[in-house]
């Protein structure tokens, strides 16, 4: 407890300074003793066997140390997915344990050499041949009859409340329309690295780009049957992640090549092996029909969304998820399909499910607000349900009305006109669009903490979690500080090593209030114990942890009482240090109650009459996510979220060629993420009301400010061209609708 | 021979395929210089060649023979950052810090490509003597820098509050 919080403080990241003067040493630069380089030589084909592999040539190629393929790689398990909470992988194909041909892609050598150059060189030399089999490639011919998945996210893969179907025929207004959203590729600009060095046949330290540390060590004592403790992974800093830094095939390809090689590996993926070796985010097919009475009532809300995994993998993307949270209606038909296709495996990207998901959604309200002649804003706060619409349980935090309004005040809704093609700016048209936003609350089970606090009267937070660009360091340390009563900078948080109490992956926002929860923990361990050293004549003799709180660099008894400080605590003890150690309580919290973060996005747009290009010139979030520990930041993840938001509408696409399954523009110069030009100044605003039930009453911020934007940029392009796109990206052919 | 950050560096540069980029981060050891892309696509090598932005996995080492390179470790002062670092920091222009040694080399090299009277497709005139640094002309400029965190706004203010007016 802090007399003067800090928590809610736009304090400044405490990696600033080593970010901006080039210090921070991401995993490629991390220096390792004697460490040979890597190079993957990847398939060219999406489905067959490989028949023969010659590395003769290869093999001679200056500076090479080790070739490895599936006929010299060891024996490994499988890599356990990460909806297991054990591992971090998205994939169940085994890595390098055959010939089988599973995605254009997949890796089928690893190259060993000196320098970077040579493994480049050599990996050009081996010469693979391929006996092909046929590839389910084709998604337009293998959706009809797609299977449903077993669950998505751990949830029913269908939700069915009453006869959907019957309801929108009987509707007085309908709406039922198909929408489609392409394959992306996360795109972080640090490419995957790691480094792998054996310490012994037992042990050994990896490296690496990761948000998921401890599940990655723990991938690795499953993998290569080795014990956790003589694993080590380590991640200081990661250069951008969103979901696609978790355990793929390259790490253990490392691992097993340093193995092999008999010295330290690094491997650093080229950028194209970024687009082909690891998997981005599913192309989604979408129907959704919405039924209404004349009155405004939703009467029938149906969800269909079909998506692709790789072969072998098991990850439904949760498109009809915010169709399951948002809206009240009389009746519900939510489906869910997966198609199998020879690709790499698709995985998490910002706001899975919810981002390209509320795209259909978001855009079919106001399809259908348009119908009913009613403002689409209007008309969702029509449809505020009172509970949980498809479960009944009651929302530990719903502000959404609040949020709409407010909203809607800051950004001027009010003016905007709602016939579409009615404003023009010479050459540009001009239009506004609205969405809602929403991402579950997520606290994943399973974080640990250590507090210390020494006799200088300093603490120092240990977990094994990650900063990717979230702020994690700052963020912590300003909670902890408030936590343990102590002044900011005398509070130190490490993370980014497994040697660190174990962490949660960072994913699902859920990084932050985890670490928190564990943080609790670990100072009532801390305290139970610093109170057992107390001495008979303490002011504390005799407390339990319920009858102090910590304050002023000390533990004092309740409501004003005395107590001693931690130095003059240890020092009586002859401590130098104290350490407590804590597990997160379970996450009961979402137990009884439906927990979501919401928002609304507005947008304007201009929209070229001659070249159909559109170019986002207004963008307003406004979101509900409990309280903010550190406003700069957390606007920044906001922002972050609105850019790529942005580039889904209006220009990223992964393009595989249906022929041969191949990435065709796996380059940052063919895949389109957002430039300078084309964001325009982001204005992002929060409720700020704390949410009862979750630790510290925050909710996540990394995700949901994602959701909506596709879709609130889709419905601006209506509103100022009158043509409706419901094919992402947005570009400028289909404006034009050539 | 080439001058990084003000020290001359003899290395030998035995390969002749080896990238300015690969030189300062593998033979002068230098991370500043981030790769993103090896092919031109991101930004994030971008460091000064006497005084220029240039993309140093476009650029080979063997090029910056006798010439100058400065990097994001030598923009600084006398081990002080550069005010142009420090509004980084204060307008939040960076999340995960992989593209801002990149983006700050590169806003250095803007600022002087601007006073120089270089125009942009967004510059009102061609041939004027200098132009004003309106956000828009930062946009534009800047836009060979990506940063997929979407940190943009932050690095815009950031160049806006050191370099409107001119740069120093
Ligand atoms: S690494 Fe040079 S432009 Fe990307
Ligand atoms: S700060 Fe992460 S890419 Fe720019």
């Amino acid at each position: 407890m802090n007399a003067d919080p800090v928590v809610g403080r736009a304090v400044p990241r405490r990696d600033g300074p080593a970010k901006v003067s080039g210090a921070a040493a991401f995993t490629a630069e991390v220096p390792v003793e004697g460490t040979a380089h890597a190079k993957l030589v990847c398939s060219t084909v999406a489905a067959g066997e490989i028949t023969g592999i010659d590395l003769t040539e290869a093999r001679s190629a200056p500076g090479v140390v080790a070739i490895m393929t599936h006929h010299n790689a060891p024996a490994m398990r499988i890599a356990p997915l990460l909806i297991t909470l054990r591992g971090a992988s998205f994939t169940r194909a085994p890595v390098m344990q055959d010939a089988r041909i599973r995605w254009n892609g997949q890796p089928v050598a690893i190259v060993v050499a000196e320098t970077p150059e040579q493994a480049d060189h050599a990996a050009s030399l081996v010469r693979v041949s391929y006996a092909l089999a046929e590839a389910r490639l084709v998604f337009d011919d293998l959706k009809a009859g797609a299977p449903q998945p077993d669950h998505v996210q751990g949830e029913a893969p269908a939700v069915m409340i009453g006869d959907a179907e019957a309801a929108l025929r009987a509707a007085d207004t309908r709406v039922d329309q198909v929408y489609r959203t392409p394959w992306h590729t996360h795109c972080a600009i640090e490419p995957h690295a790691t480094t792998v060095a054996w310490h012994d046949d037992r042990s050994l330290t990896m490296w690496d780009a990761t948000q998921a540390i401890t599940h990655s060590q723990a991938t690795l004592a499953e993998v290569f049957s080795l014990d956790l403790e003589n694993i080590r992974v380590v991640s200081q800093f990661v250069g951008g992640a969103f979901g696609n830094k978790m355990m793929w095939s390259h790490q253990i390809l490392c691992a097993a090549a340093a193995r092999l090689a008999q010295r330290p590996v690094r491997l650093v993926l080229s950028r194209s092996d970024v687009f082909r070796v690891t998997g981005g985010r599913t192309r989604t097919e979408q129907r959704v029909a919405l039924g209404a009475r004349a009155d405004g009532t939703l009467t029938a809300l149906i969800h269909e969304a079909t998506t692709t995994t790789g072969i072998s993998d098991g990850f439904a993307e949760q498109c009809t998820f915010p169709a399951r949270v948002l809206y009240g209606a009389d009746t519900f038909g939510i489906d869910q399909r997966v198609v199998e296709l020879h690709t790499p495996a698709n995985s998490s990207m910002r706001a899975p499910g919810e981002s390209v998901g509320s795209f259909a959604l978001e855009c079919a309200i106001d399809e259908l607000a348009e119908q009913l002649d009613v403002d689409p804003l209007d008309l969702r706060t029509r449809f505020e349900p009172a509970a949980h619409p498809t479960t009944g349980k009651p929302f530990s935090a719903r502000h959404l009305l609040e949020a709409y309004r407010l909203g809607a005040e800051r950004f001027g809704w009010a003016e905007r006109s709602s016939a579409p093609r009615s404003r023009r700016d010479g050459p540009w048209w001009i239009g506004q669009g609205v969405a809602t936003a929403t991402y579950p609350y997520t606290r994943m089970p399973g974080g640990r903490a250590s507090v210390t606090v020494s006799a200088d009267g300093h603490a120092t937070v240990r977990t094994a979690a990650h900063e990717m660009g979230m702020g994690t360091a700052t963020v912590q340390a300003q909670y902890a500080a408030d936590h343990l009563g102590l002044p900011l900078d005398r509070v130190h948080f490490e993370y980014g090593d497994s040697r660190h109490p174990a962490a949660v992956p960072a994913g699902g926002s859920a990084q932050t209030v985890s670490i928190i929860a564990s943080v609790v923990a670990a100072t009532r361990a801390l305290t139970a114990e610093l109170l057992r050293l107390t001495s008979s004549d303490s002011p504390l003799a005799g407390a339990g942890t319920d009858d102090v709180e910590l304050r002023d660099g000390g533990i004092y008894l309740r409501d004003g009482g005395a107590g001693q400080s931690w130095p003059d605590i240890l020092r009586r003890a002859g401590r130098d240090e104290l350490t407590g150690e804590g597990a997160a309580s379970p996450p009961t919290e979402t137990a009884q109650h439906a927990m979501h973060s919401f928002g609304v996005q507005f947008c304007e747009v201009r929209v070229h009459d001659v070249t159909g290009e559109v170019r986002v010139s207004r963008w307003l979030g406004m979101f509900d996510t409990g309280r903010i520990i550190n406003p700069r930041t957390a606007t920044s993840q906001f922002r972050g979220a609105i850019v790529m938001g942005i580039g889904s509408a209006l220009s990223e696409e992964t393009i595989f060629d249906e022929r041969t399954g191949r990435v065709l523009n796996a380059t940052l110069a063919e895949y389109h993420v957002p430039v300078h030009a084309d964001i325009p100044p982001i204005e992002v605003a929060w409720l700020g009301h704390p949410d009862p039930l979750a630790p510290m009453a925050g909710k996540g911020v990394g995700e949901v400010g994602m959701v909506g934007v596709a879709a609130a940029v889709a419905n601006a392009v209506y509103n100022a061209t009158g043509r409706r796109i419901r094919d992402l990206p947005i570009t400028p052919d289909k404006v034009l609708g050539l | 021979m080439i001058v990084i950050n003000g020290t001359p560096h003899e290395i030998a540069i035995t390969d002749p395929r080896r990238s300015l980029l690969d030189h300062l981060r593998t033979d002068a050891g230098l991370h500043g210089p981030k790769k993103g892309c090896d092919q031109g696509g991101c930004g994030a090598c971008t460091v000064l060649l006497d005084g220029r932005r240039v993309l140093a996995c476009l650029t080979l080492a063997a090029q910056a023979d006798g010439r100058t390179v400065t990097t994001v470790e030598g923009v600084g002062r006398d081990g002080d950052l550069d005010p142009l670092q420090e509004a980084f920091i204060n307008h939040d222009g960076f999340q995960c810090g992989y593209c801002t040694p990149g983006q700050v080399c590169s806003a250095i090299g803007m600022a002087d490509e601007v006073a120089r009277g270089v125009p942009s497709r967004v510059s009102p005139e061609i041939g004027a003597a200098s132009f004003d640094l309106s956000p828009d002309e930062i946009r534009e400029r800047m836009s060979g820098n990506l940063c997929r965190c979407g940190a943009y706004n932050g690095i815009v203010a950031a160049i806006e509050e050191t370099y409107v007016g001119g740069p120093r």
